[in-house]
């Protein structure tokens, strides 16, 4: 039998199990002669852990990390902010994009104790309690996407480019937006979006 | 990815004492470091983030403008002094990488960028360059987006940077300081060709930082222009690029500046088809003369024999855009 949990619960555990010494510990303790689903490492009773703080959608938060956890990892693994995707998890497709003091960058590229004192925003960020955020009505009324799973990514890249200089046509938009590959193609919808928000289409 | 200890530095000094000690490294953007080592690639055993050292500015002082190591690739790009006086910078800094990692990756980095090689960057292959003496699938195997300039026998693995091109058409100079010293070196000088050490790329010591990159302001300069071909309309590396600047005095090319990217081993500067273009008459007929020099000394491979004829006509068209500027 495959033990089954939730990611959510699993997440939970993991940090309970911040006492037990190792993985192959906690494992043990966890289930006998069964391996549960591990989803992210436990990192934060590595030897080299340090803390780390900084502000994600403007709660603070201070974390005790393995140097070796990306910002993405911590974001989705420990955080539960699991709205930033990760796709090649190398810089190339822009699934992970996230806002750093207001800046797009790539989550995946980049260690989370490298953010002492930076203000993330994720797409979990973006809106103003239920009212969405004006790009995230965009991508909805240009139907932006298809399967979804670029679409955080497609949003908060396109949020850092609202304060980029970019010129005001389409192909601007997409020279602007090349860092973010959708697999269903949905581009000119995207771009449609965008350029709705920017006051140009 | 091994582990590694991790420290923040605030003083340069601090950083150049951490950094000195074996299997260190610094870390910056993280663009290029973060990539290879979750391939395995590179596994520093401790990282000093040097993010919060003072090497941010963007400056004009007399008549070259200094640029800090830890200024991103975007506001570089950006920057007014750069608009002004060296489009081929912006433009070669806009051609490169994405959006998202011009604003994470820095100067100092994007000098130390490493190749994109597909046996350099697959540890199950060998690789003189990553485990020197391991051999070279390159030369035999799939070689299409490697060196005709430069190589070796043990290597023909591409500089990947279109900043540093841009920069040798420049006549940059990298300001470094390390466990030695200060050192101005001009950047011809400091990338080295493979020969039969791949392995070694530059001429910094162990522990060496670099500080900034001094540009010399010129009646050259401000004619420049950098033209990239590559394999889509944006987000790819270089097949062929060529960053030129030329200055002309009543129809006749005073003085050129010839880089090269794609195609080389190291950024590449061609002082050949910079002399076939001094004291002639602008127009097709002498950049072609200039196209031809470049690639006199080219040796293709299997897959990448285009890029010679490639390369001669984006030398003339990259001179036909920047006699059109100004």
């Amino acid at each position: 039998m495959r033990l089954k949990i939730s990611r959510r619960r699993f997440n939970e555990l993991a940090m309970a199990s911040a006492g037990l010494a190792t993985l192959g510990e906690f494992s043990k303790a966890f289930a006998q002669g069964e391996q549960p689903l591990i989803i992210a490492p436990v990192t934060d009773s590595a030897v080299n852990a340090m803390h780390v703080h900084f502000k994600v959608n403007g709660t603070e938060h201070t974390l005790r990390v393995d140097p070796r956890v990306t910002l993405l990892d911590l974001l989705r693994n420990k955080l539960d902010l699991t709205g930033s995707k990760k796709g090649c998890d190398h810089g190339q497709c822009g699934a992970c994009t996230v806002l750093v003091n207001g800046r797009r960058v790539n989550s995946c590229l980049s260690f989370a104790v490298m953010h002492e004192g930076d203000d993330i925003t994720t797409i979990e960020g973006l809106a103003n309690g239920e009212v969405l955020h004006p790009l995230q009505q965009a991508f909805i009324n240009h139907d932006g996407f298809q399967c979804g799973y670029c679409t955080p990514g497609q949003i908060m890249s396109a949020a850092g480019l609202m304060s980029e200089v970019c010129g005001k046509a389409d192909a601007d938009v997409r020279e602007c937006m090349s860092g973010n590959i959708c697999r269903c193609g949905a581009y000119p919808n995207i771009v449609a979006a965008i350029q709705e928000v920017r006051g140009h289409s | 990815m091994i582990p590694f200890t991790y420290k923040r530095a605030t003083e340069s000094a601090e950083a150049i004492a951490s950094a000195s000690t074996p299997h260190s490294s610094y870390l910056a953007g993280g663009t290029t470091l973060i990539d290879l080592m979750k391939l395995n690639v590179v596994s520093p055993e401790n990282l000093i983030d040097i993010n919060k050292l003072s090497l941010a500015g963007v400056e004009k002082k007399g008549d070259f403008v200094l640029v800090g190591a830890l200024v991103k690739n975007s506001d570089l790009a950006h920057h007014p002094l750069i608009i002004e006086h060296f489009p081929v910078l912006s433009q070669a800094l806009l051609s490169g990488a994405s959006p998202q990692l011009r604003n994470m990756a820095s100067v100092g980095g994007n000098l130390l960028q490493r190749t994109r090689c597909y046996y350099f960057r697959d540890t199950t292959l060998p690789c003189n360059k990553r485990e020197p003496g391991s051999g070279c699938p390159a030369i035999e195997g799939h070689n299409r987006i490697h060196a005709i300039l430069g190589g070796s026998e043990k290597c023909i693995a591409t500089s990947p940077s279109d900043m540093c091109v841009a920069l040798v058409a420049l006549d940059a100079v990298i300001n470094i300081v390390g466990p030695g010293g200060k050192k101005s070196i001009p950047i011809v000088d400091f990338y080295v060709e493979p020969g039969d050490h791949p392995e070694i790329e530059n001429v910094l010591e162990p522990g060496a930082l670099i500080e900034s990159v001094s540009i010399p302001i010129s009646r050259l300069s401000k004619r420049s222009h950098y033209l990239k071909v590559r394999d889509r309309a944006s987000y790819a590396f270089a097949l062929v690029s060529a960053a030129v600047a030329i200055e002309v005095e009543e129809g006749i090319i005073k003085s050129a500046r010839v880089g090269l990217g794609g195609v080389a081993t190291k950024p590449w500067r061609s002082k050949e088809a910079e002399e076939a273009l001094v004291g002639k008459r602008v127009g097709r007929d002498t950049y072609k003369l200039a196209g031809e020099a470049a690639v006199k000394g080219a040796k293709a491979h299997e897959h990448n024999a285009f890029k010679v004829e490639l390369t001669k006509r984006v030398i003339v068209r990259a001179l036909e855009k920047a006699e059109a500027t100004v």
